[in-house]
């Protein structure tokens, strides 16, 4: 059969693809798809409803008068607060930039040397990554503490961008990306006369954009819902999260406005993740481990 | 004399090669000093707050401290007293291991067979369906909806719709009774489990060589199953490990959404892990050596678990 003369059935054009069993599978998967999606649409649906509906007996899913007060209820409550809405909107987005861009920064610099160069200790080093990737930091919780109070970061906003930087899952990443920039770029770049910073800067960096925005979808989310876990305590440098979490602790009477808070720290990731789709399945192919 | 004059030779080019051999890896790191340059601001902070911290804890574990007097040692003490004598700890082991044995192999079969559904799909539909699935696990901290739907009153959903269609008659504590807890833990942690491997499994699926199902077509390969036997699970053994690491760390690690789902402490430890017991003696009690001693433990049981599955996975291409 020639395949122009039907671009409508493309399964059919796939090799040994027998019809009932796609069926069974895709059933699977839309089953599974709404369980997934649920609990996403209802916070939605929630931050659109008014209070009567959030406490409506029995509860019911969609909402039916979708109102937007809880976002303006959102507001004067922020505005009237000891610390207004925009302290924390301002913390958080400090965190998630710097965090975030600094460990493209970091990470990148880092893996180029890593991917494309053996040195004494490269390997070593690239194991130690390999092998930090396979305990959580919880791990490290406690010497963290005592290495923060060292420092004197201790309740600052260092205490929880600095360590950010350093995470080994980008490092990671990007230097698996790195390894199939052809290396004839590279040995072009310093037949011209170019230093490894410059290759570094100008050939390496530009190369590998997919990465960029890979690091940047694994660690956003991570920043962007940080509470400041134990090291932040003034009021003053908390975060969006942390807000969330207070006006949670409201009650009946805050769940409006906690339902509208959700939506917020919501729609901002997912949203990064629709943009950076493409490019970050484009990295996450290389993403194995070599045996 | 004539042992003296023989041995003399024999042992100066051995000195020699061990500092030529010194000078050589010297004149390598000088050689390279660009590329210790690039590393360095990674690295400084890398051990700083990772690879220092392990063995810190791991000293610190047969010490005392309590962050007010000076670190007592102990010895074993920490550790004998975890082992033998603390049956809360007890507890945490053994949901941390019901947590992992069924979150973690769970959720990676269930990243690589949705990963694997998805791709059989247009590409538009696929990066919508890669979305839906991927969405929970980077959506922040929403996990507190389910808070709301096994609400222990009346206007908690699961409770609403089981007394609306009369499965019920009184709304169920879902939360706080020990029946309950563990599987709704499980059952949220497995909702946002479809994290990086799942985004690795996708890509790697779109990489397997199209040529090679062709070939196998011809070599008499009958159904989907045997390609993904045969041809498409050996072909992406790399994301496999990848993709295995990620999820066993994340299945030991379950403490967050039992503290947000059922606090801690919880209702007579039923939803208690190693982590939750780690925070509860290191930020509540200051007993900064014991909870070391449990980061310890939790830091070999995580690294031993990858290790072997790592050389379980490598043994099954083969």
């Amino acid at each position: 059969m020639n395949q122009r003369t039907l671009p409508l059935f493309r399964l059919s054009r796939k090799i040994n693809r027998s019809f009932t069993v796609s069926f069974m599978l895709f059933l699977l998967l839309a089953v599974f798809g709404v369980f997934m999606a649920l609990p996403l649409v209802f916070a939605v649906s929630n931050a659109f409803k008014p209070l009567d509906e959030l406490f409506i007996f029995p509860p019911r899913f969609f909402v039916s008068n979708p109102t937007v007060d809880n976002f303006y209820d959102l507001v004067a409550l922020m505005g009237n607060s000891w610390v207004p809405l925009s302290r924390y909107i301002t913390n958080t987005l400090l965190i998630t930039i710097i965090g975030t861009a600094g460990h493209i920064l970091f990470a990148s610099a880092a893996a180029y040397p890593l991917a494309k160069y053996r040195f004494p200790g490269s390997n070593a080093l690239f194991t130690i990554v390999v092998l930090s990737l396979m305990f959580s930091a919880q791990v490290t919780a406690i010497p963290n503490y005592m290495v923060m109070s060292w420092l004197g970061w201790i309740n600052t906003q260092a205490s929880i961008i600095i360590p950010s930087l350093a995470f080994p899952l980008g490092l990671f990443l990007m230097k698996q990306f790195m390894e199939q920039i052809p290396d004839a770029l590279l040995e072009a770049a310093k037949i011209d006369g170019a230093n490894e910073y410059r290759i570094y800067w100008t050939i390496v960096m530009p190369n590998v954009k997919p990465a960029w925005l890979t690091l940047m979808i694994l660690q956003f989310p991570m920043l962007w819902g940080s509470d400041g876990g134990n090291f932040i305590y003034s009021e003053n440098l908390k975060t969006l999260h942390y807000a969330l979490g207070q006006i949670a602790l409201g009650g009946i009477a805050r769940a409006g406005v906690g339902a509208a808070v959700a939506l917020v720290l919501m729609i901002v990731p997912i949203t990064l993740f629709i943009i950076s789709q493409s490019s970050v399945i484009q990295t996450m192919a290389t993403s194995g481990m070599k045996d | 004399m004539q042992a003296e004059t023989t041995s003399q030779p024999a042992t100066r080019p051995a000195r020699e090669a061990k500092t030529s051999r010194r000078m050589l890896i010297w004149r390598e790191m000088k050689k390279n000093k660009h590329h210790y340059v690039l590393l360095s601001p990674y690295m400084i902070l890398f051990f700083l707050f990772t690879v220092i911290p392990v063995v810190f804890s791991l000293i610190l574990s047969f010490f005392y401290f309590n962050m007010l007097e000076f670190p007592r040692f102990v010895g074993w003490q920490n550790y004998s007293r975890l082992l033998f004598n603390d049956d809360v700890f007890m507890i945490a082991v053994k949901n941390t291991f019901l947590f992992a044995v069924i979150t973690g192999p769970v959720s990676y079969v269930a990243c690589f067979l949705f990963a694997w559904i998805i791709n059989e799909l247009s590409p538009k539909v696929r990066a919508f369906m890669t979305l839906v699935f991927y969405a929970p696990s980077i959506s922040g901290n929403v996990y507190f909806i389910w808070l709301i739907f096994f609400s222990g009153d009346a206007y908690g959903y699961l409770n609403g719709f089981l007394i609306k269609y009369g499965f019920i008659m009184a709304p169920i504590q879902w939360l706080t009774n020990e029946k309950y807890i563990l599987p709704i833990i499980i059952l949220v942690q497995l909702w946002l489990s479809l994290g990086t491997s799942f985004l690795a499994f996708i890509a790697g699926l779109q990489t397997v060589d199209k040529t090679l199902i062709e070939a196998g077509a011809v070599d008499g390969i009958k159904n989907r199953w045997q390609e993904l036997w045969f041809i498409t699970l050996p072909s992406m053994r790399p994301q496999l490990l990848f993709g295995a690491v990620m999820q066993i760390t994340a299945s030991f690690a379950v403490a967050d959404i039992s503290i947000a789902l059922a606090g801690l402490p919880s209702v007579n430890y039923a939803a208690h892990t190693i982590v939750t017991h780690l925070i509860d003696y290191g930020t509540i009690r200051f007993e900064m050596g014991y909870a070391s001693a449990i980061a310890t433990v939790l830091f070999a049981i995580m690294l031993g678990t990858n290790l072997l599955t790592q050389k379980l996975i490598r043994k099954v291409g083969e």
